[in-house]
């Protein structure tokens, strides 16, 4: 089976394929196939697990090389081993239980084909990422992975929120990303391959200079942190709560959240190299945990306060797997990893559920604010009932999953005092803020009677994958039982099989911070005997950061958003001038150039031909005179200018006769004078002659 | 020989200055008959003083007088024209060569 | 060759010949212009005999004076306003005009005096001039002669055909 394992991601691809290209229409035969194909892929993982279990978790690896170059190659291949293994179970179940929750949750849209449609593409891209055997092709299904929470986020697109929200979230992980690429880059560049064992291999063989294996280590976590919504790039996850809470339930609660978890303990070996890269993520991770616990105390609206809640869980498991490899690169084999996986498999069972019943209730009340809801168990048993053993296995009580995988987080950082106190302190909000939500919506009176009376069960095929979802988050997390010889941590482990130590003082302290934890939103939200609003009046500034959730949101859009709209702004003003100003500019030279051509024309070329008549007119003006009409007159003229051409040849051939040249110069000159003489008075007789018949 | 030819020149001048200047039509014709006598004295001064061989001269100045007087008659014949068309021989109010 | 000198007969001849020449073209009365051009045209023939062409002379008075200054004379007889002799007879040129003859005249004159060589011929006997004209007419000239002929005889027929009074 193993070796058909590629096969897995195959089958939702299939379903997707077949939705789009003919199904549009056929909405039963569109769930049916996506159901169908699922249900085959955990069949097949099932199978997978069978098998990977035999061989104890011995990894099985089979690729083929589809571009090399001299310096790299690239491959497409699965690696099966105990980690990709769990991932695939989790995503398989808790995917095959949202998919059939979805059928009666998206009862009605017009676009439920294309729900399933992209459901399908969703699973095919999440199981590819779990079976990828290098980092390129994890990269793909990464991208992939988010296009279709894109998708899916923005399934009600005609909303501005909704749309918005695809958007950030989008462009939030895609910041993540970019550190991401940074990151393959430099794997490329410094190990040339991508191959998992090839990196590990080289990182671990001390080849590749620690700074730049912390770089590389940051990088990739820069990916988680878009991915798994951890600080500062988690701004996107509670607005993904636009879209169906199916959605939301596999995508932002179960799985999608969980591929930065995932990557992380799958490069665990270059986290394990590097101290410094593995107490940034401790220290992010904690810090997200904290900062989302805190915002999840004061929200009003459900599936914003299960996103804060997916948010600080994550930051538990990305805090566990932090810790895990400082400690290792000190040479100190912690719980972190376990921990940290462990903790994956179960959140994604109670979350799912959580998300799924919260879907329930608002199909029921059709409103997502928990201040309109109250004393919906009376009408919704089976909801209520999953809600809560939901809620008691996120806050850690015995004996659910969450007790045993919380319990492995403490445990991790049980070497790192300032973790553990803060990790108790968020366990002891996350109990708290459950059951407050429990306690205001389920319990109480009804606050909008409408709303109740209206409330009713949600059909059989919205509650049966709760009552599935809740048996998992009960006894799923019974494999991580400390006293179990082959309980998940000599499973999933890394570096050696690790044998958790059971320690009767961290579970009590646990257990009662839990339990305190719900006692405080008992005495608050049920018997009310701490008034809500007096504690929220106590601590006003600190409830309205909190309320706000620190500005976060506020602080990017000022910071960030604002100064790249504005440049993008100035940026298109100055092209469109620039370009408008070109071609009109273009254009005003033209007629310009053409001004200047004409005035020339005008001036200088018809002035020439105009001066030129002018200039003989002139001319002419001078010499009519000359033509007067009368004989003798011309005669006058001939024989002068008979005698000047004698002149001149007497002056020519002058050594043939001995005149002074003065004397020739001078007879020519009188004649010539008397020659002007004679025409200036012809003129003036002329001018007389004209006036005198003018006037006659 | 000197003086002949002076005495050509000088009576042709003369007879140039009445053409120039007469404002009766038969006075330019008469200064042309001047012109005419002084080419003959050249003519037969040449054929006495210089080209002795032969006549070539004096016929020359024979077919002169001839032509001289063949185009005396047809100008007079134009006169009288003028004088019929236009009442008055006077040169001054000729002006057809004006356009 | 020495250059031959002229006598006093010359010198009168020549006196008589500029200024009746000048009278020709600078009278008011047109009648007395033609009469001092007859003048001129002796003197002229004169002249001619000096030179040793009597035929010349002869001819230049049978036809100059006996018929063209006739023809002139009747010309001025049919044509002229003899009441009108208070006109000028000289028009708005006159100035200039004598410049220009002036000029001319004193350039031919100098270009004469100043000619060094002339080529004088040697001066043989005094043949018979009426004679050896006649032969060259005959002989070497026998085409122009005609030619004038005819020459003459068209000036007849254009003359009668100019001057005849028109029928209508």
């Amino acid at each position: 089976m193993t070796k058909y394992a590629f096969l897995i991601p195959l089958w939702p691809l299939f379903a997707f394929v077949m939705i789009v290209l003919f199904l549009r229409w056929k909405e039963k035969v569109s769930a049916g196939l996506s159901i169908a194909t699922i249900v085959i892929s955990w069949v097949m993982s099932v199978g997978v697990l069978i098998e990977t279990f035999a061989r104890h978790g011995a990894p099985y690896e089979a690729y083929y090389t589809f571009l090399s170059f001299t310096s790299f190659h690239l491959e497409i291949g699965i690696l099966i081993d105990a980690l990709a293994t769990m991932m695939l179970m989790v995503v398989t179940t808790v995917g095959a239980c949202i998919v059939i929750y979805s059928v009666g949750y998206m009862h009605g849209d017009p676009r439920f084909s294309r729900f399933f449609a992209y459901m399908s593409l969703f699973l095919f891209s999440m199981l590819g990422l779990v079976v990828a055997n290098n980092f390129f092709m994890i990269f793909i299904f990464w991208e992939l992975v988010g296009l279709t929470s894109y998708l899916l986020i923005g399934f009600w697109f005609e909303k501005k929120s909704a749309s918005d929200a695809c958007k950030k979230a989008f462009i939030t992980t895609r910041t993540g990303d970019l550190g991401f690429l940074i990151g393959l880059f430099m794997i490329g560049t410094y190990i040339g391959t991508f191959n998992y064992g090839g990196v590990f291999d080289t990182v671990v063989s001390g080849a590749i200079p620690s700074g730049i294996v912390t770089a590389i280590a940051i990088f990739i976590f820069c990916g988680a942190v878009g991915k798994s919504a951890q600080f500062p790039l988690h701004v996107w996850l509670p607005d993904a709560m636009e879209g169906p809470t199916p959605v939301s339930a596999l995508i932002h609660a179960a799985t999608m959240v969980a591929a930065g978890v995932y990557l992380v303990a799958r490069s665990m070996n270059i986290f394990a190299a590097s101290a410094d890269a593995s107490l940034v993520v401790a220290i992010i991770g904690v810090i997200t945990s904290f900062m989302a616990a805190s915002i999840g105390l004061v929200q009003i609206d459900i599936k914003r306060i299960l996103a804060y809640s997916t948010i600080s869980q994550l930051g538990y498991m990305i805090m566990a797997l932090g810790l895990y490899g400082y400690d290792t690169a000190h040479h100190y084999h912690s719980a972190g990893y376990a921990a940290g996986t462990f903790h994956l498999m179960t959140h994604a069972c109670f979350k799912g559920l959580l998300f799924l019943g919260a879907g329930s209730v608002i199909h029921a009340v059709h409103t997502n604010d928990i201040r309109e809801m109250g004393g919906l168990t009376r009408k919704m048993k089976i909801t209520t009932l999953t809600f809560i053993i939901a809620s008691l296995s996120i806050s850690g009580i015995f004996p659910m999953s969450g007790f045993w995988s919380k319990d492995e987080i403490i445990a991790a950082t049980a070497h790192h005092p300032v973790f553990l106190i803060l990790t108790l302190a968020i366990a002891f909000m996350t109990a708290f803020y459950m059951f407050r939500l429990c306690f205001l919506t389920f319990f109480g009176e009804p606050r909008d009677q409408d709303r109740f009376d209206h409330a009713h069960e949600s059909p059989g095929i919205m509650t049966w994958p709760l009552m599935i979802l809740a048996f998992l988050s009960v006894f799923v997390g019974w494999v991580g039982i400390p006293w179990l010889d082959h309980g998940f941590p000599s499973f999933v482990y890394h570096g050696e099989p690790h044998h958790t130590e059971p320690s009767w003082l961290l579970m009590s302290i646990s257990t009662i911070i839990a339990l305190s934890g719900i006692g405080l939103a008992y005495l608050m939200y049920y018997k009310k005997s701490i008034s809500a609003e007096k504690v929220g009046d106590t601590f006003r500034p600190i409830y309205n950061l909190l309320f706000n959730k620190y500005y976060f949101d506020e602080i990017y859009q000022e910071v960030i958003i604002n100064p790249i709209m504005s440049f993008a702004r100035y940026t298109w003003t100055f092209d469109a001038r620039v370009i408008d100003g070109a071609v009109n500019g273009t254009g005003w030279l033209t007629i310009l150039w053409s001004d200047i051509h004409q005035w020339f024309d005008t001036w200088i070329i018809d002035g020439a031909v105009n001066g030129v008549a002018w200039l003989v007119g002139q001319w002419s003006n001078l010499l009519r005179f000359l033509q007067n009409g009368k004989v003798q007159f011309y005669a006058l003229f001939i024989a002068t200018f008979a005698v000047l051409l004698g002149l001149i040849k007497v002056e020519i051939a002058a050594p043939t006769y001995d005149w002074p040249r003065m004397t020739v110069i001078f007879l020519a000159g009188l004649l010539l004078l008397s020659l002007v003489s004679r025409a200036i008075t012809a003129r003036e007789r002329t001018r007389q002659n004209a006036k005198q018949e003018n006037k006659l | 020989m000197f003086y002949y030819l002076a005495l050509a020149a000088i009576l042709f001048s003369i007879g140039l200055f009445g053409v120039l200047t007469r404002r009766n039509v038969i006075g330019i014709l008469m200064s042309l008959e001047l012109m005419f006598n002084a080419a003959n004295i050249n003519f037969v001064t040449f054929n006495k003083f210089i080209v002795t061989d032969g006549l070539t001269g004096q016929i020359f100045a024979i077919f002169i007088i001839v032509v001289a007087a063949a185009e005396a008659t047809v100008g007079l014949a134009i006169v009288l024209l003028i004088y019929r068309n236009w009442r008055g021989i006077d040169m001054d109010h000729v002006r057809i060569m004006k356009w | 060759m020495d250059q031959p000198q002229v006598g006093l007969v010359f010198w009168i001849l020549s006196f008589v010949m500029l200024v009746s020449a000048f009278m020709v073209v600078s009278l008011k009365n047109i009648f007395h212009c033609a009469l001092f051009l007859i003048l001129c045209l002796f003197s002229v023939a004169g002249i001619f005999i000096l030179l040793g062409a009597e035929f010349l002379a002869a001819a230049q008075v049978l036809i100059y004076i006996g018929a063209v200054s006739v023809l002139i004379i009747f010309a001025i007889m049919l044509t002229s306003n003899l009441a009108s002799k208070k006109i000028t007879q000289t028009n708005e040129n006159a100035v200039v005009s004598f410049f220009v003859c002036f000029i001319f005249a004193l350039t031919t004159l100098l270009l004469i005096g100043n000619t060094r060589v002339w080529h004088y011929a040697a001066q043989g006997a005094v043949k018979d001039n009426t004679l050896n004209l006649g032969r060259y007419l005959m002989t070497e000239f026998m085409l122009p002669f005609e030619v004038v002929s005819v020459l003459l005889l068209a000036a007849m027929i254009g003359a009668i055909v100019l001057a005849r009074k028109d029928k209508s």
